[in-house]
């Protein structure tokens, strides 16, 4: 059986229903949720603080420490094991990595900006999820940034490209799957993040890329808007 | 062609341009790539003439020189004390800038100030490495006792001030409490418990609507009808 039309009746370039929203917890310097359908994650920004321990100080600038963490009860397969695993370290190093050009901290030297990214529901596509709650939430913390961060996972279902894979495409059990995770800086459209799981061909990458800086585009605007929704009182003045 | 393509008091998200061409300035907040002036963090667009500058609207304290902080004493060193700024640097404070009168050599300098204290300073001296001199010598400046210590937005601290410090003159005139204003966001306040309680829910207020206008004239309202006292209107 062919892959001819995606089981949530979206076409093959549309996304899942995207919520977002900044300034979702008080005690943070800054936070932000992004939902990708049923994939729901929160970020919350922590400083530039004091950085212990002390031999991780960078006395040349501030360093960002990001924190993946999927909630036990947040699969929508198996319970997750609390705490940290190999999965999460990974995810963690690579969305600081996804972050980090877009920041500046210099002007923070020997101290630490932490960002937490929470999982209490998942169905694919988290990592991308956290990336875009992380970058609203660093925005909102007042950091000084070039740019914004937008993500997606893109991919090949059996012999179609696809944007945004749930959980049901991922498993597809009849052909190739391809989920490739992609996170674009909104302005320059410089890539920060292509990872690739799966088969696939040159041309077909090239061409997945090229979905994902549209699908990027479309984020960039609602994170754009949850963001100005925040202060826009503030305008009143 | 230059053109600039945000209106003043805009709210920006970074990376968002705001002008394009070599004619306009990017003043604090904003960068130049290109030919284009783009918005370096979240904030405010604030439009002097040909300059571009952002305000911004949330984030920690960062220490500058001249300000006027309260600081915690975390440590008691061999040369002085060093404080919590509520940012990501403490600061030091050393004997000779402790206080105005002589401290003996060997002296126990917890006699001046110990542990947990707060202390109202400014910052005198900021380094690139963000090591941060104070001094409580000066006019103003000195341990604090009693009351109570509140955290604040550092970016809400001129609005509790208020213009020329009307804002908190009026809940001083109000309440009877004694308030001082640390720029990094920390505040003092003492007086009667009751009138405590009314101040704190003062400053909490301004914070929560400093964005709104006619704040001055809502927390007159508030204040006139938690205290019920009836305020002389100041219309400077």
């Amino acid at each position: 059986m062919t892959y001819n039309k995606r089981d949530d009746g979206r076409k093959f370039d549309d996304m899942r229903k995207i919520e977002a929203k900044v300034g979702v917890i008080d005690r943070a310097d800054g936070s932000a949720m992004f939902k990708f359908g049923n994939t729901w994650a929160y970020a919350a920004v922590y400083g530039p603080r004091n950085l212990f321990p002390r031999f991780l100080q960078d006395p040349q600038k501030g360093i960002l420490r990001c924190n993946y963490n999927m909630m036990p009860f947040s699969s929508s397969s198996e319970r997750v094991r609390p705490g940290g695993s190999r999965r999460s370290k990974e995810i963690s190093m690579v969305t600081e990595k996804a972050l980090l050009p877009v920041l500046n901290l210099d002007e923070y030297p020997n101290s630490v900006v932490d960002v937490f990214i929470e999982l209490p529901q998942t169905e694919a596509g988290s990592r991308t999820a956290g990336i875009n709650a992380a970058a609203m939430a660093l925005a909102d913390a007042g950091l000084i940034m070039k740019d914004m961060v937008s993500s997606v996972s893109v991919g090949k279902v059996d012999d179609k490209l696809v944007v945004d894979l749930d959980y049901a495409e991922e498993a597809w059990p009849e052909g190739d799957v391809a989920d490739t995770p992609v996170a674009i800086m909104a302005n320059s459209g410089k890539v920060t993040l292509l990872q690739m799981d799966g088969i696939i061909s040159k041309d077909e990458l090239k061409e997945l890329v090229k979905l994902a800086k549209k699908a990027c585009q479309k984020i960039y605007e609602i994170q754009k808007k949850a963001l100005k929704d925040k202060y826009k009182v503030e305008k009143n003045e | 062609m230059s053109k600039i393509l945000v209106k003043d008091k805009d709210i920006v998200v970074p990376g968002e341009i705001l002008a394009e061409g070599m004619d306009n300035l990017p003043g604090t907040g904003t960068y130049r790539e290109g030919e284009n002036i783009h918005a370096g963090q979240l904030g405010l667009v604030s439009i002097n003439g040909r300059a571009i500058k952002l305000i911004s609207l949330s984030g920690v304290y960062q220490p500058k020189v001249d300000d006027t902080i309260i600081g915690k004493v975390i440590d008691v060193t061999m040369f002085g004390w060093r404080l919590d700024t509520n940012c990501a640097y403490s600061a030091m404070l050393s004997m000779k800038e402790a206080s105005s009168d002589f401290i003996p050599k060997g002296a126990d300098l917890n006699k001046y100030f110990s542990l947990g204290e707060y202390v109202v300073c400014k910052i005198t001296q900021v380094t690139s490495q963000k090591l941060v001199d104070i001094s409580a010598k000066g006019p103003g400046l000195h341990k604090l006792r009693g009351g109570r210590v509140i955290k604040v937005n550092t970016n809400k601290v001129p609005r509790i001030i208020g213009k020329q410090g009307s804002m908190v003159s009026m809940i001083k005139q109000a309440t009877g409490c004694k308030i001082i204003v640390g720029q990094n966001g920390l505040v003092w306040l003492e007086g009667e418990p009751k009138s405590e309680l009314i101040t704190v829910r003062a400053i909490k207020k301004i914070e929560d609507e400093s964005h709104l206008s006619g704040l001055t004239d809502r927390v007159k309202v508030f204040l006139e009808k938690e205290t019920g006292t009836k305020l002389e209107s100041n219309s400077r």
